[in-house]
């Protein structure tokens, strides 16, 4: 589904990610851990297609399409989702305006009808039950006011609506108490099927206690150093990086 | 976000640019007191409105045009303007006698008057150039007392309303353009809902410049007797020309004793093109009084087009417990210059007022706030709120706020509050990345940002501002 092939990308002139290499199925889901600065958040965004990245050279392939020549909103439109590490506020768009809004752009672009007003609103219903969103949350202006955790569960709410093939999540376990945490994992899980792929970035283990990755990948110095499965995680838990650090060495 | 996207949104087209062909009538350009009293002869009008024009005309003679704004305004030369347009078929009576390009103009303005009248119930009142062509409605107004009719009607048929309010608020001398338009108005609309009445349906005007080379000078005048409510609404177009064209109207409400008058515009005159030819200059002296107790007038306006405007429409707090509201959405790209705002007369005790307007600037234009709330000496607990928020969306434009206060009374509470913000590259990512291409993805921070005063609008009007926000700054930012 997802191939990324020796992918350097630079920010304001600093190289970032030097020779990245990943390939992700459909029905995964991968844990990408690494120490700060290591280039995480960054793979997040240029996948995304943030202009301030910039890719100096190496391939993204998705769906058989290369997403270097797609416009962040067309990547979006193709099935690729970003749950935001800093979701942003947009004062005065209700949640309801901005995901309808996006979900009809997406459905221009696939060249599809408009959805009646009708079901998106008992789509809407549906996948709040399924995340457990509170109702009152799609009344509000995007983000407005929100909590750290209730931002992060209106991302994982509109990774539900828009239904994507590939779903980054951006730490989204940071800043979440440990009920919170719960419901986003249970959401993420419900989502997860054989047709969907997960990328889960996050710094802790404890994540991955509730969402289990089929792979998980150490991300140190802009690439991809080991692989391994979710026992990987466990022991950058106890032992930290130096070890990885060592047998780099 | 890159600076040429940011080029790229800033780059709108005026739909509104096409031309009637239809028959005119124009006086020669120059400004005389023989045209004054040719377009006084014209109208047919009595001897004190021949004498009214006649002594603005020598006012205005011996003015100057003030220079105070924020605004960079080329020389005009007010001897090269026509002062008098219409199209050349006059005193109708049914829609079946009005030149059919006329009416096909209004269908592409989107106010198809046959059609308005039927489906929407919003008695229509459309000035082309200077004459006001068609009033729908009239007869079912007319049951209940209300008069909406053309200003020149009201002079023929209601002359002691008329000149028992007119001038009333904005005297014949008040300021330059408004003793320009005291000389040569033309027409422009008439409204006097009487005693307990509430009107039924919105009242609206729609207001269209054609001509070449001509200036409209139209007046309004609102009335709200005691006990009564009216929201009327007007909206303006304009084709597109390589030169300015002048637009200089007075409107005027009275609100008596627990009278509320709601009076929104959209305007939407022709901006200019890109590089800032053409456009409307659009320098119009809007006032209400507050005259009896408990009555209240409220301001909202979205204004996008005109090259330069030029406006503070204005209420002055008379009556006791009286209340007023300025709600502002104003646009400006490209080259275009806004220097709008209100000023709030406190002279009676217990009024209020409120004042939220909303700037949004981008390509190269300037957006200024300017905004006076007076407090008279015998103005006892007087309260007003203002709110006045910036947002840019470039970084080569400009936006301005100039709040002036002047308090005479020590029990008033009088609060400011200021914003300016920049449209994030953030949210555009962010929208972008749930699939809304930048250009939508601007309409939509945008009209989320206008919002407050969007939904002041009635419905109809709603929708139709806010698309127009977005097609104002289609190609501004991305």
């Amino acid at each position: 589904m997802l191939e990324i092939k020796n992918l350097h990308a630079d920010v304001n002139g600093r190289e970032i990610l030097k020779g990245l290499n990943l390939q992700v199925n459909a029905g995964e889901i991968h844990a990408i851990m690494g120490p700060n600065g290591a280039g995480k958040s960054t793979l997040a965004s240029v996948l995304a297609g943030n202009p301030a990245f910039e890719v100096t050279e190496g391939e993204i392939t998705f769906l058989g399409k290369d997403f270097m020549e797609l416009a962040p909103e067309e990547r979006a439109a193709e099935g690729f989702f970003l749950s935001f590490q800093y979701p942003v506020e947009i004062p005065g768009v209700s949640m309801v305006n901005f995901l309808r809004t996006a979900m009809n752009e997406q459905r221009k672009y696939r060249g599809q009808e408009p959805i009646p007003a009708s079901d998106f609103l008992r789509l809407m219903k549906e996948k709040k039950e399924l995340v457990e969103m509170q109702s009152n949350l799609t009344n509000r202006s995007v983000n407005e006011g929100f909590s750290g955790g209730e931002k992060k569960r209106s991302e994982i709410f509109q990774m539900a609506m828009l239904e994507p093939r590939l779903a980054v999540l951006d730490e989204t376990d940071s800043g979440l108490d440990i009920d919170a945490l719960r419901i986003v994992a249970n959401g993420v899980n419900k989502l997860a099927s054989p047709e969907r792929a997960i990328i889960v970035i996050t710094h802790y283990q404890r994540l991955l206690d509730y969402i289990v990755p089929d792979f998980v990948h150490v991300l140190f110095d802009g690439r991809i150093v080991k692989s391994g499965n979710k026992d990987l995680a466990l022991r950058l838990e106890s032992e930290g990086y130096d070890w990885i650090k060592k047998e780099l060495e | 976000m890159s600076e040429d996207i940011l080029e790229q949104v800033t780059q709108s087209e005026y739909k509104y640019g096409f031309t009637t062909d239809v028959e005119t009538e124009i006086v020669p350009p120059g400004l005389s007191e023989d045209i004054v009293r040719l377009i006084s002869q014209k109208k047919n009008e009595p001897e004190w409105l021949l004498e009214f024009r006649l002594k603005a005309y020598r006012h205005w003679a011996k003015m100057k045009m003030p220079n105070w704004a924020y605004l960079k305004i080329p020389e005009i030369d007010y001897q090269s303007i026509s002062y008098y347009a219409a199209p050349k078929k006059k005193n109708l009576n049914s829609l079946d006698e009005v030149d059919p390009e006329l009416l096909k103009t209004f269908d592409k303005l989107g106010i198809p008057l046959e059609e308005q009248k039927i489906l929407s119930g919003v008695a229509v009142d459309a000035v082309m150039d200077s004459v006001s062509v068609k009033t729908t409605f009239k007869k079912e107004l007319a049951e209940r007392g209300i008069i909406f009719c053309s200003f020149s009607e009201a002079v023929q048929e209601y002359p002691d309303l008329v000149k028992q309010y007119m001038a009333s608020v904005v005297p014949y001398d008040d300021n330059f353009f408004a003793a320009l338009n005291s000389a040569v108005f033309s027409d422009g609309s008439f409204v006097y809902i009487p005693k307990g009445v509430r009107c039924p349906m919105e009242l609206s005007t729609y207001f269209r410049i054609n001509a070449i080379n001509t200036g409209q000078f139209e007046r309004t005048l609102i009335v709200a007797d005691d006990d009564s409510y009216v929201s009327y609404l007007e909206g303006c177009t304009a084709p597109m020309r390589d030169e300015n064209q002048l637009h200089a109207a007075i409107v005027e409400i009275v609100a008596m004793n627990n009278a509320e008058v709601k009076y929104s515009t959209v305007q939407n005159w022709y901006p200019g093109d890109k590089k800032g030819r053409g456009g409307i200059y659009n320098f119009v002296t809007k006032r209400g009084i507050c005259k009896g107790k408990n009555s209240r007038i409220s301001w909202t306006q979205v204004e996008t087009g005109s090259a330069i405007t030029w406006k503070y429409p204005s209420c002055i707090l008379k009556g006791d417990n009286s209340s007023a509201e300025f709600y502002s959405v104003a646009v400006t790209n490209n080259h275009q210059q806004a220097d709008t705002g209100t000023k709030m007369i406190h002279l009676g005790k217990n009024t209020s007022s409120h004042i939220l307007s909303k700037g949004i600037s981008a390509g190269l234009s300037q957006n200024s706030y300017r905004g006076l709330v007076y407090v008279g000496k015998e103005a006892e607990n007087a309260r007003n709120f203002s709110q006045c928020d910036s947002m840019l969306l470039s970084d080569r434009c400009g936006a301005h706020t100039f709040p002036y206060m002047e308090v005479n009374n020590d029990s008033a509470v009088v609060e400011h509050e200021a914003t300016t913000s920049k449209i994030s590259e953030d949210q555009i990512f962010y929208c972008n990345q749930r699939g809304i291409p930048t250009e939508e993805a601007v309409g939509l921070i945008v009209n989320g940002y206008a919002k407050e005063v969007l939904n002041k609008l009635p419905m109809e009007f709603a929708v139709e501002a806010q698309k127009l926000l977005q097609i104002t700054l289609e190609g501004s930012v991305g």
